[in-house]
């Protein structure tokens, strides 16, 4: 009885973080939109429903009722599969961040996160790092040269910035002593870590940009050299899958973000799930407001901050953490 | 290290930029409820014009349709009694055409002329193809005064052969023998 | 048999499948796919066993790391898949004998050990637990390997620096 209690609040969990992300997902693209468009002093979708509201909506559509065309030199099994695993990966990630603190339900303590694993910092690398193979394969199945061109370099984009990130985190882990990300929360109880990581939490931002692909690093997607790089021969909702990834990839940085550096769902007076959502909703602001502001970078200033500025500076800020904590 | 100060403060400055266009009022023209006066030349939905005089100026002479880059314009030409030609049927495929003017300029006749009215949108792609009827107006267009025939050195009822404006007597060669 | 040993036979049977796959494959990006399942089977395979610190190890390096450069270096140089040629029977043989007596020799140590009889139970190892035991009980041989790794990677900057310098000079000499 209890084994299918529990199962029954698992399903629940996952069907509300699924349906969650989604959603949160299609307003994030027109967040992203109206936001973008006010720092060009432009409006930004306004027909769709007042003020735009139902755009995510009527863009849903319009992709499910196009053609889903596979060019006839592709490899047709991986053309298929590709877009699947970016947006699969990025919504697995979501299965170790906490929301908020426990909830007693009927009696039962119900924990606001899926599964903490306690190597959930790890599982996020795993999972991040399995992105690359939607964009590759997705760019290399295409048998075009653009996507070819825009997968490879987004293997080697998100490859570099992968050692940034990993080892930006280092110090968190061990500021808190655990690679569970519940842990992590509980150990900024006192102060966020930005206030004493804040080299770290810079770090981390940057690398987390260019693990999403956004302007400033958009390269592999750069659509004035590539036509659209890896998704260039995707249409209709392979294409939406693409899309919907890199935006729940934008949630994950920004829930990353929040519970590595902003203290998780901590925070006076609201709910735990809304202070969350306000982090998340806080990050990816700063991060269309730099995707408004900054020209793309060129493939060799990109791998030169990847590997002569922000890995040096991760390595140093891991020996001088470990020095502070140990003295 | 002042090279890096250096490119904080640019980066600072290109942030404060933006900041400060969130408010700013847009300025944007927002098409259906404010539509912005196009210039009389603009290219755009192709007309067949009338005289002064309320006839068909078009002479279907093909040119149009010859120099069509795409091909969107046909016609079937018909003479008339009095030796005047016309197009018994003429048909222009908007589904097709380029709005790109070089059948205006080929035109002898100023009778199909482009106006700047462009909104054709249909679902149906076949109602696109416009008949004579459809593309036929009452007015001169761009070229209220002219009128072919009265210019042409053509035998109609509007003019014998020397009658037509800017043109003289026909000269008798027999006279000029010596 | 328990859940535990069911997870385990399909597991194994996943690995031994992709990998046969993944030495068979013509197609060279469909042979690292079948790679990559197979580290995706041992992960979870590290994962039944307890040790979910290894398995996300394995999932970021081997998977996430060393295909991706492999699946890179494929993409760029664009293999005809046709052009490979079979290998004969003189590089067959030696892996094929080898093999055999690989096989032969893990059927025995199944058969004898008493050990390989018992069924699988499950354990959990915490990361904290692993770290002491590789750093506290296994220091030395994590040392060799640092430094075995330091040693690659200075060898690897010095011929990258022999090939520019040589690359500079031959860009000199033809100006």
């Amino acid at each position: 009885m209890d084994w299918i209690v529990g199962f029954l609040v698992l399903i629940i969990k996952l069907a509300l973080v699924l349906g969650g992300l989604l959603l949160l997902a299609a307003y994030l693209v027109l967040l992203e939109r109206k936001f973008l468009g006010r720092l060009q002093i432009r409006y930004g979708p306004n027909r769709a429903g007042p003020f735009g509201v139902l755009q995510p909506l009527a863009d849903t559509i319009k992709m499910l009722t196009k053609e889903d065309a596979v060019p006839e030199a592709a490899d047709r099994v991986l053309f298929l599969l590709a877009p699947a695993v970016v947006a699969a990966e990025a919504l697995l990630i979501f299965a170790v961040v906490p929301f908020g603190t426990s909830v007693t339900l009927l009696g039962k303590k119900i924990p606001m996160v899926i599964t903490d694993l306690n190597v959930g910092l790890l599982f996020v690398f795993a999972l991040a790092s399995l992105g690359v193979y939607g964009v590759a394969l997705g760019g290399w199945a295409s048998n075009s040269k653009y996507s070819l061109l825009g997968g490879i370099r987004g293997a080697a984009q998100m490859i570099s910035y992968e050692l940034s990130l990993g080892l930006s985190l280092v110090p968190i882990v061990m500021l808190a002593r655990s690679f569970s990300l519940v842990d992590i929360v509980r150990a900024q109880a006192n102060y966020p870590f930005i206030l004493v990581q804040p080299v770290s939490f810079t770090i981390f931002f940057i690398s987390a940009m260019a693990e999403t692909k956004r302007i400033p690093f958009d390269l592999p997607e750069a659509e004035n050299e590539l036509g659209a790089g890896y998704h260039t021969e995707y249409s209709g909702m392979r294409f939406g899958l693409f899309f919907l990834g890199e935006y729940v990839n934008l949630q994950v940085f920004g829930a990353l973000v929040a519970v590595f550096f902003l203290g998780g769902w901590r925070g006076p007076i609201l709910p735990p799930v809304v202070w969350f959502l306000v982090k998340i909703l806080a990050v990816s602001i700063l991060m269309i407001w730099v995707r408004g502001t900054l020209p793309r970078l060129r493939y060799d200033q990109l791998m030169h901050l990847g590997w002569k500025v922000l890995i040096p500076v991760a390595l140093l800020n891991i020996v001088i953490t470990g020095a502070v904590l140990l003295l | 290290m002042k090279s890096a100060w250096e490119a904080v403060a640019a980066l600072a400055t290109g942030f404060a930029t933006t900041f400060k266009h969130l408010f700013r009022k847009p300025i944007t023209e927002e098409y259906p409820e404010y539509k912005r006066p196009l210039p009389e030349r603009t290219r755009a939905v192709i007309i067949l014009t009338r005289d002064p005089d309320g006839g068909e100026r078009c002479v279907a002479c093909y040119l149009c349709s010859a120099t069509c880059p795409v091909s969107c314009i046909s016609m079937q030409s018909a003479e008339r009694e009095d030796g005047r030609r016309y197009a018994s049927w003429f048909r222009i495929n908007f589904a097709r055409c380029i709005y790109c003017g070089l059948c205006e300029q080929a035109c002898p006749t100023s009778a199909i002329q482009l106006t700047p009215y462009f909104e054709t949108c249909e679902r149906d792609i076949l109602k696109l193809v416009y008949e004579k009827e459809d593309l036929l107006v009452d007015h001169g267009g761009k070229d209220n005064e002219y009128n072919f025939y009265k210019y042409a050195g053509v035998v109609t009822k509007v003019g014998d052969k020397g009658a037509h404006i800017k043109e003289a007597e026909p000269v008798d060669i027999k006279s000029n023998l010596p | 048999m328990t859940l535990y040993g069911i997870i385990f036979y399909i597991l194994a049977a996943v690995i031994v499948i992709a990998t046969g796959l993944a030495i068979t494959r013509r197609n060279l990006v469909h042979a690292v796919i079948y790679l990559i399942i197979s580290f995706f089977g041992s992960a979870m395979l590290y994962f039944l066993f307890g040790a979910p610190l290894l398995a996300a190890l394995e999932i970021i390096i081997y998977a996430g790391a060393i295909m991706v450069l492999f699946l890179f270096i494929i993409m760029m140089l664009r293999v005809d898949p046709t052009a490979l040629r079979r290998p004969s029977l003189r590089h067959w043989l030696p892996a094929g004998i080898l093999g055999i007596i690989y096989l032969a020799v893990a059927a025995l140590v199944v058969i004898t050990d008493p050990g390989s009889q018992a069924t699988l139970k499950t354990a959990m190892a915490r990361p904290r637990a692993l770290g002491q035991f590789l750093f506290q009980r296994y220091w030395l041989s994590v040392e060799i390997i640092s430094f075995l790794l330091l040693i690659a990677l200075i060898g690897a900057l010095y011929l990258a620096r022999a090939f520019l310098k040589e690359s500079r000079e031959q860009s000199e000499g033809e100006l």
